[in-house]
């Protein structure tokens, strides 16, 4: 039985003797990114020169392929070869294994004459130079028998169902209690669909050696990756070895691989040369997986004194036909406030486009959207400050299980995020500020998020020269994880962190999860952690048992590291003295985590403040950001710079939900109206004015050995909601349907009579 | 995109000849929205004729106290120009509210006032577009035609012109300079450079196949104050949904239309005495919205009220 307290024991990481932990370390590959030096997947130098992969996308959302001419294509100059589904390469039929025990399935490309969405990878040509493939690519000629695609999310909320395996949650009698309550909010939200639009498009270059498929590629999680081009290409899992070194962004959406993947593969198979191929920007939207539009109706029972009697939030969202995907918008609601009766749920409709899938913070992003903006009506209803509502609303235990927290900072957050902003200033009254053309006006937000510790392995070898190497199926999707575990084993290990090495993102090291769900530094680096422990004692016994050191024949368990240097009081030699004598092939461990067995009777979340001020021109309705401030309670912080940069985005990422992203959907075509860069909107520097995170201080020794817990996600949870408050704060407009656009708001300052 | 070739012209004379006798020959100088729209096949010329490096960049005085630029001239340099920010600050202000600084850069002014729409529906090449295919239809009709024209479209094609730079310009009362393929110069208004789309959307502008923009001349700026706003749903780096440019009583609209619009009757109601909101609510009565971009009857209103009130204000 593995139990939290056996987390308890102190470690490096936790005494932090040189300070390491917790500094703002620069990032370990940043030299080689802002050199561009740093390989990604596309850029790989492979052995012989690549062919070039490009795929073509379905012109209908459903239906099916009733020609294709490939003729003119396969005539272009250049070309070699040019596939549809009567002739791509044989693959494995979609979701098969091989192997029982594969983490994913075989996901065919150009599977067959079915459409199943717009944008559907449905031919790919390969020629000599990407000119070559783009040209012939566009003399593809594809005719289609289409179908009316069932793609009207709004028109479809009545077919909605419930998702698999899953029940609405109702505790004690919402309906009575709601009914009951003196004052009440009901109202419905909108989310739209979002694109993560990473800066990397997802890309491969893929050759093989023998019988060996060497694969580079831009994912999140390396094992599933691995076995499921195995599975689909019908050869061993072995014989691929898949690397992803680095990766320009993730955000949920390279969770997956792509037909990328799978048909560079097939070409360098087929060619018998190194074959690469990237989505265009115009292809990623629809080609990966999205967020899905939300409606999400939030009802809120509270006595006078601001105390929730009840609280009932429903989820409507959508899916891919062949898919389960559920965006768990009402889920965090169930451990953020107390309140005796609650009803949470959620109702998926399945239509004719691309797959939904995760996207940073999946469920929080959207679903703090409503609540917390209904937190704020019901302030105003109550004559509350918004701050102190939420504050008399803190539950002593999980309202939804009764489980005791493991850490919980909320009302820290709130306090101390109140302080630093200046919340104080904030009139309740709106529309009451004004700086030139502006109207201006605060809005706050809770945010939380789960954390979670996945099984992983890693090993250390400490190399003859005394350099500590780290070695791990991990991926850094950016967000800092070279540099973290470079910092875990620099600690553990006590050496300096120019002595570490860190080796992540490749099928044949020890397995961990990949990043997701802002569980990665947790995950990853316990499992440094314990492989990084396993060595000081694997060092330790080859020193005391090595009669040609100075430290022989003393205790193991007394040994002392530091500056790279091992000791038994005065008696001393270096690391790499010790192992050029007594191990010259280097000395390895492998360490391990896994969830603690009784870790589930602590309710274990992530938890923030988020304060926003923002302009709105009320001749137009613009809207503004300009300061955003958050607070966060997150276990021990790694790295201060890293940790804040997640923050930090994941806080710009929410105001863009609440104020430009979107992608709509033509439901005549199926099809999302933004396809590039200059039409789906991110935001840029100028819209967001000054963003700062603040990380409390805390350790969390239920979370894992370490006491860490993830910010990947958590500044992404109630920023949206907090410029949205702000908002209307500022000009006394509320939009229920995000963005908040001009348009929108607009005619919300003109009913006003501005 | 599919194979070109190229040539750098070098003179202008040679570059409109070329053009002329090449079948399928497009000018290039920043390409900044011409190699995008190749990178799709929206744009296939079969050969470019690189200008950017003519000597048609300065900027100088006319003999009138006018000011003449150069077609080749980055729009950078335009809005960073001392006499074009002391005398037509509404041009400055233009042209650094579109694009972003890289593009800026980048960009010519030619090729800024020949831009091609940001219709997402012109850039979907698998959806219909007059513009791409005459006579195939327009998706954007029916469509998420949230940003689409007020003003002047027809039932073949609703897209709008989204220069910030040529909004100043037609306010500002510009001229184009050409130069035809037989060498011959020409010159007219901006006003009458773009052409709404009526049944032939494809058909953009007034130059005639081959012919080259060589410059764009300002008369002496008008009395009075000037002010370039522009709504948009991002702060920078996105196309506008509505923009107004003033330049003392003379008055131009952004994104409304398939052309920069010269808002004649609102500037005749303000000669006559009007508010602004008055003159502004005269022009808005020619406006067709459409549903989904009825917003922008407001929003122009409003806008154009403000930045009236503004000039004004700084006249």
């Amino acid at each position: 039985m593995t139990s939290v307290h056996d987390w308890d024991v102190t470690n490096p990481v936790k005494t932090n003797r040189t300070g390491l932990i917790g500094k703002a370390v620069e990032r370990y590959e940043g030299p080689l990114k802002v050199t561009g030096t740093a390989p990604y997947a596309y850029e790989v130098q492979p052995p012989s020169p690549p062919a070039y992969g490009v795929m073509v996308g379905a012109a209908i959302a459903a239906g099916r392929i009733t020609g294709a001419d490939i003729a003119a294509a396969e005539a272009s100059p250049g070309v070699l070869a040019v596939w549809t589904h009567l002739n791509v390469p044989k693959q494995a039929p979609r979701g098969t294994k091989a192997h029982p025990r594969s983490s994913a399935g075989s996901r065919p490309a150009l599977e067959d004459e079915r459409v199943a969405y717009f944008g559907q990878p449905v031919a790919f040509v390969i020629a000599d130079t990407l000119e070559n493939a783009v040209a012939a690519s566009h003399l593809v000629k594809l005719t289609y028998d289409a179908d009316a695609p069932d793609v009207d999310f709004l028109a479809r909320l009545d077919e909605a169902g419930q998702p698999p395996g899953e029940q609405d949650v109702e505790i004690g009698d919402f309906a009575a209690g709601f009914a009951a309550a003196a004052v009440q909010v009901d109202g419905t939200w909108t989310t739209p669909i979002q694109n993560h639009c990473q800066m990397e498009p997802c890309a491969s270059l893929v050759w093989f050696e023998g019988d060996k498929c060497i694969a580079h590629t831009s994912v999140q999680m390396v094992k599933p990756a691995q076995h499921g081009l195995a599975e689909t290409i019908g050869i061993p899992r072995d014989n691929v070895h898949l690397m992803t070194r680095y990766i320009g962004g993730g955000f949920g959406g390279k969770g997956q691989t792509y037909d990328d993947l799978t048909l560079a593969a097939l070409g360098a198979k087929a060619l018998g040369r190194p074959v690469k191929v990237a989505f265009t920007r115009q292809q990623m939207m629809h080609g990966t997986v999205h967020r899905p539009a939300t409606v999400q109706r939030v009802r809120l029972g509270a006595s006078r004194d601001g105390t929730l009697d009840a609280m009932s939030m429903m989820t409507w969202t959508h899916c891919h036909k062949g898919g389960n995907f559920t965006e768990h918008a009402s889920n965090f609601c169930r451990a953020l406030y107390a309140a005796p009766n609650r009803l949470t749920g959620h109702r998926l409709v399945r239509l004719d486009l691309p797959a939904a899938g995760a996207m940073r913070a999946p469920g929080e992003a959207s679903g703090t959207m409503s609540l917390e903006c209904a937190m704020d009506e019901l302030a105003e209803k109550l004559g509350l400050d918004p701050l102190e509502l939420r504050i008399r609303n803190e539950p002593a235990v999980d309202p939804e299980n009764g489980r005791p927290f493991s850490m919980r900072q909320l009302v820290r957050c709130l306090k101390e995020g109140a302080q630093l902003f200046g919340w104080d200033r904030r009139l309740p009254t709106p529309g009451q500020v004004r700086d030139g053309r502006w109207l201006v006006g605060m809005g706050m937000a809770a945010a939380i998020r789960g954390n979670f510790l996945l099984p992983a392995k890693c090993s250390f070898t400490v190399e003859p020269d005394g350099t500590i190497v780290v070695r791990q199926g991990m991926t850094d999707i950016g967000t800092g994880t070279y540099t973290v575990l470079a910092q875990i084993a620099a600690e553990t290990l006590a050496v300096p962190l120019g002595q570490v090495r860190v080796e992540i993102g490749d099928s044949e090291l020890p397995p961990a999860p990949g990043s997701g769900g802002q569980f990665g530094a947790a995950t990853a680096g316990s499992a440094a952690l314990m492989a990084g422990m396993k060595l000081r004692t694997a060092i330790a016994e080859l020193a005391t048992g090595d009669p040609g050191s100075p430290l022989h024949a003393g205790a193991p368990d007394e040994v002392t590291f530091q500056d790279g240097v091992i000791a038994i009081s005065n008696r001393s030699e270096t690391l790499s003295d010790l192992i050029r004598r007594a191990a010259p092939d280097g000395l390895t461990v492998e360490g391990e985590v896994r969830p603690a067995q009784d870790a589930q009777q602590w309710s274990t979340q992530t938890y923030g403040s988020h304060f926003v001020e923002v302009g709105v021109d009320p001749v137009t309705g613009e809207v503004r950001v300009r300061r955003m401030l958050g607070v966060f309670a997150a276990g021990r912080i790694l790295n201060a710079a890293t940790a804040r940069s997640q923050l930090t985005g994941g806080m710009i990422w929410g105001a863009a939900s609440a104020l430009t992203e979107a992608n709509p959907v033509d439901v005549r075509y199926g099809s999302f109206l933004n396809q590039d860069l200059a039409q789906y909107l991110v935001p840029v520097q100028a819209d967001i004015g000054e963003v700062d995170a603040i990380m409390l201080d805390e350790v969390d020794d239920k979370a894992n050995p370490m006491g860490i817990k993830g910010v990947g996600e958590l500044g992404n949870s109630g920023a949206g909601a907090a410029v949205a408050n702000a908002v209307y704060n500022a000009c006394g407009v509320r939009v229920r349907d995000y963005p908040i656009t001009p348009d929108k708001l607009l005619a919300g300052l003109i009913a006003q009579g501005r | 995109m599919r194979p070109f070739t190229y040539e750098r012209a070098t003179s202008a004379e040679a570059a409109a000849r070329a053009a002329a006798l090449t079948p399928g020959a497009r000018f290039i100088a920043g390409g900044t929205n011409l190699i995008d729209l190749m990178k799709l096949e929206i744009e296939t010329p079969a050969h470019l004729i690189d200008v950017s490096r003519l000597p048609m960049a300065a900027i100088e005085p006319t003999a009138v106290g006018g000011l003449r630029i150069g077609a080749a001239a980055s729009n950078s340099a335009v809005a960073a120009d001392a006499t074009v920010r002391a005398r037509y600050p509404v041009l400055s202000e233009a042209i650094v509210a579109g694009g972003s600084p890289q593009l800026r850069n980048k960009a010519s002014v030619a090729g800024n006032l020949l831009q091609r729409t940001r219709c997402p529906y012109f850039y979907d090449t698998t959806k219909p577009c007059n513009k791409r295919r005459p006579g195939a239809g327009c998706a954007a009709l029916e469509g998420l035609n949230r940003n689409a024209a007020i003003f002047g479209a027809s039932r073949a094609c609703i897209a709008t012109h989204t220069s910030d730079m040529a909004v100043a310009l037609v306010a500002l009362d510009a001229r184009v300079e050409a130069l035809s393929p037989s060498g011959q110069p020409r010159s007219f208004p901006v006003s009458e450079l773009h052409y709404l789309p009526g049944d032939t959307p494809h058909l953009e502008t007034e130059l005639i196949p081959g012919e080259l923009i060589t410059a764009v001349v300002l008369p002496p700026p008008p009395a009075g104050g000037q002010t370039y706003r522009k709504v948009r749903d991002r702060a920078s780096y996105a196309g506008g949904l509505a923009s107004v440019a003033v330049a003392g009583g003379q008055v131009a609209l952004g994104m409304v239309a398939h052309k920069p619009w010269r808002a004649s009757a609102a500037e005749g109601a303000l000669a006559a005495g009007a508010s602004p909101a008055e003159a502004i609510a005269r022009e808005l009565e020619g406006a067709s919205p459409l549903g989904r971009n009825d917003f922008k009857v407001p929003l122009v209103a409003r806008l154009t009220a403000a930045a009236i009130d503004d000039a004004n204000g700084r006249g």
